[in-house]
């Protein structure tokens, strides 16, 4: 039934981001790229893609400041997109901002933490992720007044209630306020797809099936994460995201988790998961800690294989129609395709031409 | 939204009044047999025939909106769509004028008549039958203002990814603009057996 009333406020922009997803880099655009042999060359490639915004560039730009302008284009689509929608899809799209002000937040602090300079901190933040209070967060030195004086007018205010504490803020409660926001951030737009009678039908199937996958990472990599630091198992449970095809059974035993071994037990109960950590050789115990950089199989880390699930996933998402969750997988899928040129340009940079084939394409 | 409840206080009220009524000796108040006869074969042409053509323009209406945005969005990064695309407008187009066409005929066979006159066996067929052939042809064509709709959303995205889906799109969406052909037909039949008022 979704089709008969989604293009009301819905079409223009489903639309205009299936145009957006046309023009991702394709195989054929990657195998260009791989063979570039300077920055201005991966530039050159880039031009029918990326247009204008490349070319402000100086010649052969630093990778950070050509990944910088990469990210800009994707956030003027975003913010186009955000200014054509009304209604659930707007709201929708709100929803996607979130994570990356989470993301902003924890910058922010921990820069602070470490004295650095403001300003840079904020060039760094994404943009995306901005709010009018964020410059003020470097003066917050402890989880209450963070809340009380920044983190109230924004939205995000609903996900500190109940994990509020007076402790001061250092490294480890920065990582857990970050998880805890995320936490709350995935259960809250979770119920908010299941809920919204907009959203019956595919949007509803696409986006429970992403973020139930977001939130098995997000567990397996806060898991593999807090071995070796001061991180009780009682509060790593916490930080689990309450839904998932790992809840409840699955989140159980990653909390009782000791070692690598006890994640990989703790997920062979979802074959996808299990191959995961088949093909990284994790499951056998050879590949000891280090998780997210740990055992190289055919070149390719956990955390790429997470990122080769979710990109197939995101690709899947366009075969359904009438549903704003386009959106969301066109934004991962151009988040990839930046990861990706920051890859291959940075290993052109270092000449580091034998490891160039390790980016993910889907197209 | 009203209370459910709502539904069964109505329910109870309807019962109840009617079998007062019933049981009082004063069933006969509703009629529907005579209510059926008193109202005027014209009243029931008219209705059939504002039918016919509401209808089938909200489906037009319906499945030009919903392939325009699609259109329209999916131009934006692929302007080679815009005028191929319009053959699905049309097809939603066509769905209105096939409700103009039934009215037209089924309003051509309302001719005035003396009062006398108007409470005829042949009236009331004519009657009768613009009413329900203009309620077929108008629900036929708004179903298929949408299916075509919805088919041409999908002609016009797809069409934008892939030029070379265009057409095997377009088949499936000659597909559901056939089926307001079926409606058409059938109004036609339904109305052609009835004489025009007051015919002998």
């Amino acid at each position: 039934m979704e089709g008969l009333f989604f293009n009301v406020n819905g079409g223009f922009v489903e639309g205009i981001v299936r145009g957006y997803r046309n023009s991702l880099l394709t195989g054929q655009n990657y195998s260009n790229l791989t063979q570039c042999e300077t920055i201005d060359d991966v530039k050159l490639q880039l031009g029918p893609a990326y247009g204008d915004f490349l070319a402000s560039l100086p010649p052969n730009p630093p990778t950070s400041a050509l990944a910088g302008k990469m990210t800009d284009k994707l956030v003027s689509e975003f913010r186009y997109l955000v200014a054509q929608s009304v209604g659930s899809t707007a709201k929708f799209l709100e929803y996607l901002t979130y994570g990356y002000m989470i993301d902003n937040i924890a910058l922010l602090i921990t820069g602070t933490l470490h004295e650095r300079d403001t300003r840079e901190l904020l060039e760094r933040c994404h943009p995306l992720g901005w709010f009018e209070t964020l410059p003020v967060l470097c003066v917050a030195t402890n989880i209450e007044e963070l809340y009380n004086s920044v983190l109230i007018e924004t939205p995000l205010a609903p996900y500190f209630k109940g994990s509020l504490s007076h402790q001061d803020l250092d490294e480890l409660n920065i990582e857990i306020v970050r998880n805890t926001l995320y936490k709350n951030y995935l259960e809250d737009f979770h119920n908010f797809v299941q809920t919204h009678p907009d959203f019956s039908g595919p949007t509803q199937e696409i986006m429970s099936e992403i973020l139930q996958f977001e939130a098995d990472r997000r567990a397996i990599n806060i898991t593999l994460n807090s071995f070796g630091t001061e991180l009780s198992k009682q509060e790593r449970r916490k930080l689990y995201p309450e839904f998932g095809n790992l809840y409840p059974e699955g989140s159980l035993m990653l909390s009782r988790a000791e070692d690598v071994e006890g994640v990989a037990l703790a997920v062979s109960a979802v074959s996808d998961y299990k191959s995961f950590f088949d093909a990284v050789g994790l499951s056998q115990g050879g590949g000891g800690l280090g998780g997210m950089g740990g055992g190289p199989a055919d070149g390719k880390s956990l955390e790429d294989l997470f990122y080769q699930k979710e990109m197939e996933m995101s690709k899947f998402v366009f075969t359904r129609q009438f549903t704003p969750a386009v959106v969301y997988a066109w934004m991962k899928l151009k988040e990839q395709e930046i990861r990706n040129v920051t890859w291959i340009s940075e290993c052109i940079a270092q000449n580091q031409k034998e490891r160039i084939g390790n980016f993910i394409s889907v197209f | 939204m009203y209370p459910r409840y709502l539904y069964g206080v109505l329910t109870t009220a309807f019962v109840v009044v009617g079998l007062y009524m019933l049981f009082q000796g004063e069933g006969e108040a509703f009629n529907v047999g005579r209510f059926l006869e008193e109202v005027s074969p014209y009243a029931w042409a008219n209705i059939g025939i504002g039918l016919c053509i509401g209808c089938s323009t909200i489906g037009a209406a319906w499945g030009i909106f919903l392939t325009g945005s699609s259109i329209v969005g999916g131009g934006v990064r692929a302007p080679r769509i815009r005028t191929k695309n319009l053959i699905s407008i049309i097809f939603c187009e066509v769905v209105a004028i096939y409700g103009v066409i039934i009215s037209i005929i089924f309003s051509s066979k309302l001719v005035p008549v003396p009062e006398s006159q108007v409470y005829t066996q042949n009236n009331y067929y004519t009657g009768y039958a613009l009413f329900w052939g203009g309620i077929t042809v108008g629900f036929c064509n708004l179903i298929c203002g949408i299916s075509v709709g919805i088919n041409g959303s999908g002609a016009a995205l797809a069409d934008a990814a892939d030029p070379s889906l265009f057409v095997r799109i377009l088949v499936i969406e000659i597909f559901s603009s056939v089926l307001g052909l079926f409606g058409l037909i059938v109004g036609l039949l339904v109305g052609g057996k009835a004489l025009d008022m007051g015919a002998a």
